[in-house]
């Protein structure tokens, strides 16, 4: 289907399937239980898992393939966050010409940053490109305030000249009419789902980018850029000029994380320079190889685990903890307490770092190598185990990066 | 004319700082070909063994105040500093005025041990693990020494005094002909540099007449042969990374005074430190030194007003500009020995 081998397509259909009934999944406590905090079916947080994931995938497509650790994507983020706000100011709230200028701008800059980078490789390349996107953030904050705002961020306002809008235009991003903070919200029983049409627009932008990436991993493009990454040397060796095909991945995924940008900027009007800083860059290095670098599904689910516990373990308070510590004799509960309390609230990005470590240390090929290990030692267990389970697990088991 | 003098040593402080940093990153990638990305986290906690020396001389007891009784006739307390009754009152308070100074002596065995303890812990697992693993685990662990620290100490600043015969500041212009007050310079700034040319000095002495030294050295050169002769040079490795993490919390403790300690001053200095080395070229260590002053110096001539009038926000971007013109016509740095992380 859709010029898709019979695996990828399964794979394509479950993350669809997935992202279509996420509102309904990631919701599975009843709103008023006392599990109802990790819940995490509204709209906002599900907006940041597809569009990281967006941000990742395209990540992937040049760390991934190429070997290429650009340690700047995020000023490609925050670019397109801005030439999306300013699409929004000038001529329309529909959020089309947004995304598409974002996507187009971020392209040129990563057109821009990409030649000089690309001129170096290995730790040189990260620094460049680190160089780089640290000189944008300094030059956002700084000298580039009548474009960008300086530290206050970007915002629309309501005497904007928004050419394309007439009077009774929405004065909110929108698509065609539909307001992307529009919101449904059915009741079930004790459950309450919640529908939202940004949501959904990321996610169709998601589904297709995601698409477009198994294309690119499966195509004679994404073969090169493994080659460029098991042995470059080689490659030149053989008459071949690489810097095309390495500029061609770096600009894709800069256009990625361009789109990621202009639907950031899309679902909440507002663009702020943090958003370029070199520890947005660490973020998707962390959810890429977090979920396995060089896999396809990988950088979602790292995205999605990421976002996911940063929302979820930041909202943990001390009074939650000794909640849920609260049948234990008072000595033992204070100890447990104290114990976990560093970890969760304000001491996230702590068991974030040490999750890292953990995961680069002992598992490199990241959460998806660790379902295939997890896999591999069900089926060394059990050889006799269903026909399902074992394409299930060769479903997962993409061809290795290197 | 006093105006580029005065920039010159205005560079000179930041300068020392990035080239006492780049200077532990490049012991540590030329002896064991590890990209630290750790190491502005070390510096952080340089500056944080600072703050702690002189909260652990801030400490007190209550104790009754022999003479007094408060008016309604309660016995009065008295907060007394543990140190001032220890050593007495004037060497106890000449202690908490001098505790920048003196934590370096503080620093010093906290520091190597950190450094042995990473390096043995954790560095020593990827060795042959590619340079992307190397930045990541290390960049894990920065993160996580940070949070630590922001756990212990809270997200503000904590504003840590020199010693207060130093806090003022200096005609320097003097010295040298100029007319009074052309060129005042804080007392502090110049002690930091003599201090960290003195580590410097200190630093390549070491390595070129200690037979240690020269044994390291050799390492550098070519460590498969320095192992076949017998010589355990993993073990000198290992000590010259608690060195390197110990140059960089020195240069953090003396910066304590200059720059209150936040715990995320080291991320801020880590990314301008490896733009410094790559600037001298990986893995030389008068490269680095150079480059650290050059940069530092290039950054404040370009925060004066004159320039920025010509080119606005050129202070905020200039080094960065300085590395990628450096790293894309001379790609192996200033001073870059050649082989070394050449793809």
């Amino acid at each position: 289907m859709l010029g898709l081998e019979k695996r990828d397509t399964l794979l394509l259909i479950v993350v669809a399937c997935l992202v279509t009934f996420a509102p309904i999944l990631l919701n599975p406590f009843p709103a008023d239980s006392s599990m109802a905090q990790f819940n995490a079916g509204y709209p906002d947080l599900m907006q940041r898992f597809v569009i990281f994931g967006i941000f990742a995938i395209g990540f992937n497509i040049l760390f991934g393939l190429t070997g290429y650790l650009s340690f700047g994507h995020a000023a490609f983020l925050g670019v397109g966050s801005y030439s999306a706000v300013w699409m929004m100011k000038l001529l329309t709230m529909n959020v089309i010409p947004a995304i598409a200028l974002s996507v187009i701008v971020a392209g040129l800059f990563s057109v821009l940053i990409g030649y000089v980078s690309l001129r170096r490789s290995g730790i040189y390349f990260s620094i460049l490109t680190l160089a780089f996107a640290q000189m944008s953030f300094n030059l956002a904050y700084s000298v580039l305030t009548p474009i960008t705002n300086g530290e206050t961020g970007l915002q629309i306002t309501l005497n904007d000249p928004r050419i394309l809008d007439g009077a009774g235009a929405p004065s909110y991003p929108n698509l065609f009419g539909a307001q992307m903070n529009e919101a449904t919200t059915l009741f079930f029983g004790g459950w309450s789902f919640t529908f939202s049409v940004g949501y959904y627009l990321c996610a169709v932008i998601m589904l297709i980018s995601f698409y477009l990436a198994i294309r690119i991993f499966r195509s004679p493009f994404g073969m090169m850029l493994r080659a460029v990454k098991s042995n470059q040397q080689r490659m030149n060796y053989t008459g071949l000029n690489t810097k095309p095909y390495t500029l061609a991945a770096f600009v894709i995924s800069g256009m990625y994380a361009g789109l990621a940008g202009g639907l950031l900027a899309s679902m909440d009007p507002l663009a702020g320079a943090e958003r370029m800083q070199w520890t947005a860059s660490g973020e998707v290095v962390l959810m890429t190889i977090l979920g396995g670098a060089g896999t396809l599904i990988g950088p979602v689910l790292g995205a999605g685990f990421i976002k996911y516990f940063e929302n979820i373990f930041s909202k943990i308070n001390k009074a939650t903890l000794e909640g849920w510590f609260a049948f234990m004799p008072d000595g033992i509960e204070e100890f447990f307490v104290a114990i976990i309390y560093p970890f969760v609230g304000k001491g996230w990005h702590l068991t974030l770092g040490l999750l890292f470590m953990m995961v680069v240390i002992f598992l490199p090929g990241g959460l998806v190598e660790g379902g295939q290990r997890i896999g591999k030692m069900f089926r060394r267990r059990d050889r006799k185990s269903s026909d399902a389970e074992l394409s299930a697990a060769q479903q997962r088991q993409v061809p290795p990066a290197e | 004319m006093d105006a580029i003098l005065l920039q010159l040593l205005n560079g000179l402080d930041k300068g020392s700082a990035y080239a006492l940093i780049a200077l532990g990153l490049t012991l540590i990638f030329g002896t064991l070909g590890v990209v630290n990305f750790a190491h502005g986290a070390i510096f952080m906690i340089g500056s944080f063994c600072a703050v702690t020396l002189s909260k652990i001389f801030a400490l007190s007891h209550k104790a009754a105040e022999p003479s007094g009784k408060d008016f309604l006739g309660n016995p009065k307390y008295d907060d007394v500093l543990y140190i001032t009754e220890w050593f007495g009152e004037d060497i106890g308070n000449w202690m908490i005025d001098w505790s920048v100074p003196l934590a370096i002596l503080f620093a010093i065995p906290i520091m190597l041990l950190i450094g042995y303890i990473m390096e043995r812990g954790l560095i020593k697992h990827f060795y042959k693990r590619p340079h992307a693993d190397q930045i990541l685990v290390t960049f894990g662990l920065a993160i996580v020494l940070q949070e630590v620290i922001k756990y212990f100490y809270g997200a503000n600043p904590i504003p840590t005094a020199s010693p207060e015969a130093l806090r003022g500041s200096f005609d320097f212009g003097v010295l040298i002909g100029f007319e009074p007050n052309a060129i005042i310079y804080p007392v502090w700034r110049l002690v930091y540099f003599a201090f960290s040319a003195l580590i410097i000095g200190a630093v390549f002495a070491f390595l070129q007449f200690t037979t240690f030294g020269m044994v390291v050295r050799a390492g550098m050169a070519d460590r498969e042969t320095v192992g076949l002769l017998g010589i355990n040079i993993d073990k000198r490795f290992t000590i010259m990374f608690g060195i390197a993490a110990a140059v960089a919390g020195l240069a953090g403790v003396m910066y304590a005074p200059i720059n209150s300690p936040n715990y995320h001053m080291g991320m801020d200095f880590l990314v301008l430190s490896f733009v410094v080395v790559v600037v001298g070229g990986m893995g030389s260590l008068p490269g680095a030194v150079l480059a650290g002053f050059l940069l530092g110096i290039v950054e404040s001539f370009a925060s004066m007003n004159e320039i920025k009038a010509i080119i606005p926000g050129i202070d905020q971007i200039i080094i960065y500009v300085v590395a990628i013109v450096i790293l894309l016509t001379r790609p192996r740095g200033l001073m870059g020995r050649k082989g070394v992380m050449e793809e």
